[in-house]
């Protein structure tokens, strides 16, 4: 069985965001981490690989600071890791999709995983896009996944409630949290992981071209909240008053 | 040339889901100012009796998607089907629900389509005949403004909660359409609904969440009396999540879902940026929790330091006689 | 000179930190309370390969570093000191010397079974009238056929009780004073063998403190350690190594307290003013994080010249002297920080501060620290 599993880098949840001199956001000083749901994605495929054979190769699109991530997965146990190098070249989801697309086709695989959405941009698109341009089956948002043979069967959460879903290999499949509960590397992990092959490749490597649909045009921040009223009083006495306020003043309810 | 502001209509077992109207309602203004028809998509089985509600809601007209195989959502049946609408007819825009299922048919479909799409937008506005979005990154800790400027259908899901529904009646054309359904590779073994009667978290206009003060799971049956009197729906924090007092699918924030409701009552929940980052575009905050010096104190427009277990059943008394 | 750590280095850290924070800090307040340790994080840990982190992997160690073991001990006393001393005591005071002078079949019977977390160890050297002057040791170990009898009790043994395996500091010859001691392994279950009192502290309160008793305990003479009168050289050296874990120890309750003090110090307002625009309040956070920062490249390097083969007993009594000191000092400006909610048991500070203190009394005190330096110092 051969397991490929997409994954990103992504900014601490913690992080905090601020804009550069060119009004875009600045990531100098942020920690990165392996998106949360890439998590998720990487502990499904190793479980797949331990519960009969296979390999587990990981694919990264991104900046050179993206092995970081690889290599954490590389020390939770997959087998190889594949960065593809975008450089400063202009991204979008269309133009992800292409490049993933293009270098998993290189590759053999049965399964393909991926986080349903990144913590970032957070548009849950480029898997499912990845499917398209590879044109095999795909199953989003996934709690959980059974392989028998050729064929997988998934749970996907849908809304107010899920759905299982029956689908033949190769297919990709998104993770949701709860899918498994991810493992930390390990410290022999660690040590093993600098010894995996990180095969490197650059867009250009890969011979396609790429042109982003979307464009940004500007970034900003929310506007911050400003702290209301404390509402005073004995507990039983404030909650009354709240409850007067949310009908006269807010008119709300 | 492209002509034409496309909405999907979300249906789920016969009922159109609320957003759709949001999108008829926001897509009716775009349309009117470019001088282009306003169509929706409904997609399903047996489904043309929804059809006068989309023209309640300013639709031209509906292109009526009918067949036994779309009966279940499933991405494949139902991106064929509109792909090879959207290709027959060349709109210039394709808006959807950023629901579950409006997520999860865009993607694929904006790639066969071989265009953009801007996930879980907040606003929508014309500039030089350009549909510019906004929507937020980094779980709405920042917002970008995007916009598709080459490719058409130019495509976007909405957040639900984002347009205020307006109804503005129409008698739509309606154009029957009998589709391919192709080759559907997600074969549908199951669906297992949760019986609630109360709203989808995303879709929902009030929300009682709860947070680690909870303390223990039983303790959100207070959460769960309050909704009931607020026909609100339930949520939580991480930490609740996390402890296992609750499911995740009622997880607000970061690594949960993001909500817009009208009114967001945080319950013994701290306020960490993560779950902040999932309803600051609340209208209205309420928090409630013990430590004064809790982060959520400074974004809510009302407060009250004190024990939940005090305060909950008193507001949700009085909320009953007030709503009574 | 390169202050660099290397790429298996940083590794270690994030991923301690992230398993710290996610599963220990929940627990940290909780298992202080209770006085009690929650051992299915022992077994998380052994998962992860923290119980064995600087032995080679043919004994089922991670087969890394003494400096990646030094981070990893120093993150997870970041969020609960109890869980530093539990890994420190385990690797460096009973694991470390066995690796160290075991013989192969010692290394295989007893090092393999600790190194994999599936045994805890424990080391037995103080005793009511032998603290810092070993040589006063009163437990007796006297040959008896192939075996030896063991007599005495020692206490305020760290992981008592829980540990498996105990590495025993015994009299084979008491009129040889230090030059007579001998060292043991011993393990839970030997007839013999019993436990005496758990200590109540003020600190570290998660980690088992006990006393242990030997009545005509009769281990098997493949059981000694090294050899007969070796048991002085396996202290002092056991013990260098020992300092470089609870000066780890001491480096992370310090940085534990500093980030805390600094986060509360942004949100707390007074006179409608976050306290951090007080000068005072950041001359305080200055120095903190000043003195956290001398202290790591003191124990950072105490654990670089033992990799690198070089004496290190003078810089681990250094590292250990100055760590376990910053670390009382800054848990105590924390708490000066939070004022009032810092003495409550709301905030961890409080905790903190209480767990610090020890780390200027065990495995060598303040004082003997700067014995250590002065002999080396003057000689």
């Amino acid at each position: 069985m051969k397991i490929l599993v997409c994954m990103k880098q992504t900014f601490d949840t913690e992080a905090k965001i601020a804009f550069d001199g060119d009004g875009k956001i600045d990531n100098k000083g942020v920690t990165m981490i392996m998106n949360p749901y890439d998590e998720y994605a990487v502990e499904e495929a190793l479980r797949i690989k331990e519960s009969g054979e296979g390999e587990v190769t990981v694919i990264c699109a991104g900046g050179p600071k993206a092995q970081d991530a690889l290599r954490q997965a590389l020390a939770m146990g997959a087998d190889k890791a594949v960065l593809l190098e975008t450089g400063e070249v202009d991204m979008d989801e269309y133009a992800t999709a292409i490049v993933l697309a293009k270098a998993i086709g290189e590759l053999e695989y049965d399964v393909i995983l991926g986080g349903f959405r990144a913590i970032d941009d957070g548009s849950a698109q480029v898997m499912s896009r990845v499917a398209e341009v590879l044109n095999v089956p795909v199953v989003n948002v996934i709690t959980k996944l059974e392989i028998a043979g050729d064929k997988a069967v998934a749970t996907r959460e849908i809304e107010g409630g899920s759905e299982v879903v029956e689908v033949a290999l190769p297919a990709v499949f998104t993770a949701q949290k709860g899918l498994n509960e991810p493992r930390y590397p390990s410290m022999k992990g660690i040590m093993k992981a600098k010894k995996k092959p990180m095969d490197k490749k650059s867009v250009s490597d890969l011979g396609v071209e790429v042109a982003p649909k979307v464009k940004a045009i500007s970034f900003s921040l929310p506007e911050p909240r400003q702290a209301g009223k404390v509402v005073p009083g004995e507990p039983a006495e404030a909650a009354r008053e709240l409850a007067r306020l949310l009908r006269e003043e807010a008119k709300v309810i | 040339m492209a002509k034409g502001i496309w909405i999907f209509a979300e249906q789920r077992e016969g009922q159109v889901k609320k957003v759709a109207f949001e999108l008829l309602s926001e897509g009716r203004k775009i349309a009117d100012q470019l001088g282009e028809e306003l169509a929706a998509v409904l997609v399903g089985k047996d489904v043309a009796g929804l059809v006068e509600a989309l023209g309640e809601y300013g639709a031209d007209k509906v292109y009526l998607v009918e067949a036994d195989a779309l009966e279940n959502y499933t991405t494949d049946g139902y991106t064929k089907v509109v792909a090879d609408l959207v290709k027959q007819y060349e709109p210039s825009a394709l808006l959807l629900g950023c629901t579950v299922t409006g997520r999860d048919l865009a993607a694929g479909l904006a790639q066969r389509l071989e265009t953009g799409l801007m996930t879980d937008c907040t606003s929508m506005e014309l500039a030089d005949g350009q549909l510019v979005f906004t929507r937020p990154v980094y779980a709405g800790k920042a917002f970008v403004k995007a916009s598709c400027p080459d490719a058409r259908p130019a495509m976007a899901t909405i957040r639900p909660n984002t347009f205020a529904p307006v109804a503005g009646a129409k008698t739509p054309e309606v154009v029957k359409v009998t589709p391919d359904t192709g080759d559907i590779r997600q074969v549908v073994k199951d669906i297992v609904r949760q019986i609630s009667t109360r709203p989808e978290l995303t879709e929902a206009d009030i929300i009682v969440s709860g947070g680690r003060g909870m303390k223990a799971p039983e303790n959100f049956k207070a959460l769960e009396e309050l909704s009931d009197v607020l026909g609100a729906a339930v949520g939580a924090s991480r930490a609740a999540v996390d402890a296992g007092w609750i499911s995740h699918s009622f997880q607000v924030g970061q690594t949960g879902k993001t909500v817009s409701p009208v009114l967001y009552i945080a319950c013994g929940i701290s306020g960490a940026i993560q779950h902040l980052a999932g309803m600051s575009s609340a209208k209205c905050i309420v928090a409630i929790n013990k430590d004064e010096e809790a982060n959520i104190f400074k974004v809510a427009d009302y407060g009250i330091v004190g024990d939940i277990f005090e305060v909950v059943p008193v507001l949700t008394e009085e909320l009953k006689k007030i709503m009574a | 000179m390169e202050f660099k750590l290397n790429e298996e280095q940083e590794m270690i850290r994030k991923t301690v930190r992230d398993f710290a924070e996610k599963e220990i800090a929940p627990k940290a307040g909780p298992m202080d309370e209770a006085e009690e340790y929650d051992y299915s994080l022992w077994g998380q840990m052994a998962e992860m390969g923290l119980t064995g982190i600087p032995f080679s992997e043919d004994y089922e160690g991670a087969g890394m570093d003494n400096l990646s073991y030094a981070i990893g001990v120093e993150e997870l006393s970041r969020v609960c000191a109890s869980s530093g001393v539990l890994i420190s005591a385990h690797t460096s005071l009973c694991s470390w010397p066995i690796y160290n002078f075991g013989t192969e079949e010692q290394k295989q019977q007893f090092l393999v079974p600790l190194a994999s977390g599936e045994k805890i160890g424990a080391m037995g050297l103080t005793e009511p009238a032998a603290g810092s002057d070993a040589g006063a040791t009163k437990t007796t170990a006297v040959p008896d056929g192939e075996e030896y009898v063991l007599n005495g009790s020692k206490i305020f043994i760290t992981n008592g009780y829980v540990a498996d395996i105990y590495v025993i500091i015994a009299a084979t010859d008491k009129s040889k004073k230090h030059k007579g001691l001998s060292a043991f392994i011993v393990e839970k279950g030997t007839p013999g063998f019993t436990f005496g009192k758990k200590e109540h502290k003020m600190g570290i309160r998660a980690s088992a403190t006990y006393e242990l008793v030997f009545e005509n305990c009769r281990i098997p003479k493949a059981n000694l350690l090294g050899d007969e009168g070796m048991g002085f050289k396996v202290i002092m050296m056991t013990l260098d190594g020992g300092r470089i874990g609870i000066a780890s120890q001491a480096l992370g309750i310090a940085q534990g307290a500093y980030e805390e003090a600094l986060k509360y110090s942004k949100i707390r307002e007074q006179f409608g003013k976050p306290i951090n625009s007080n000068q005072g309040i950041q001359w305080m956070l200055a120095d903190m994080a000043t003195r956290i920062e001398a202290a790591r490249l003191l124990v950072y390097q105490a654990a670089y010249l033992k990799d690198s083969k070089q004496p290190y007993s003078k810089e681990a009594a250094m590292a250990k002297l100055y760590a376990s000191e910053c670390a009382m000092w800054v848990t105590t400006k924390a708490v000066q920080i939070f004022g009032g909610y810092g003495y409550t048991r709301e905030y961890p500070v409080e905790r903190m501060m209480r767990d610090a203190k020890i780390t200027e009394i065990y495995e060598g005190t303040s004082e003997v620290m700067r014995m250590v330096v002065a002999a080396n110092i003057l000689k």
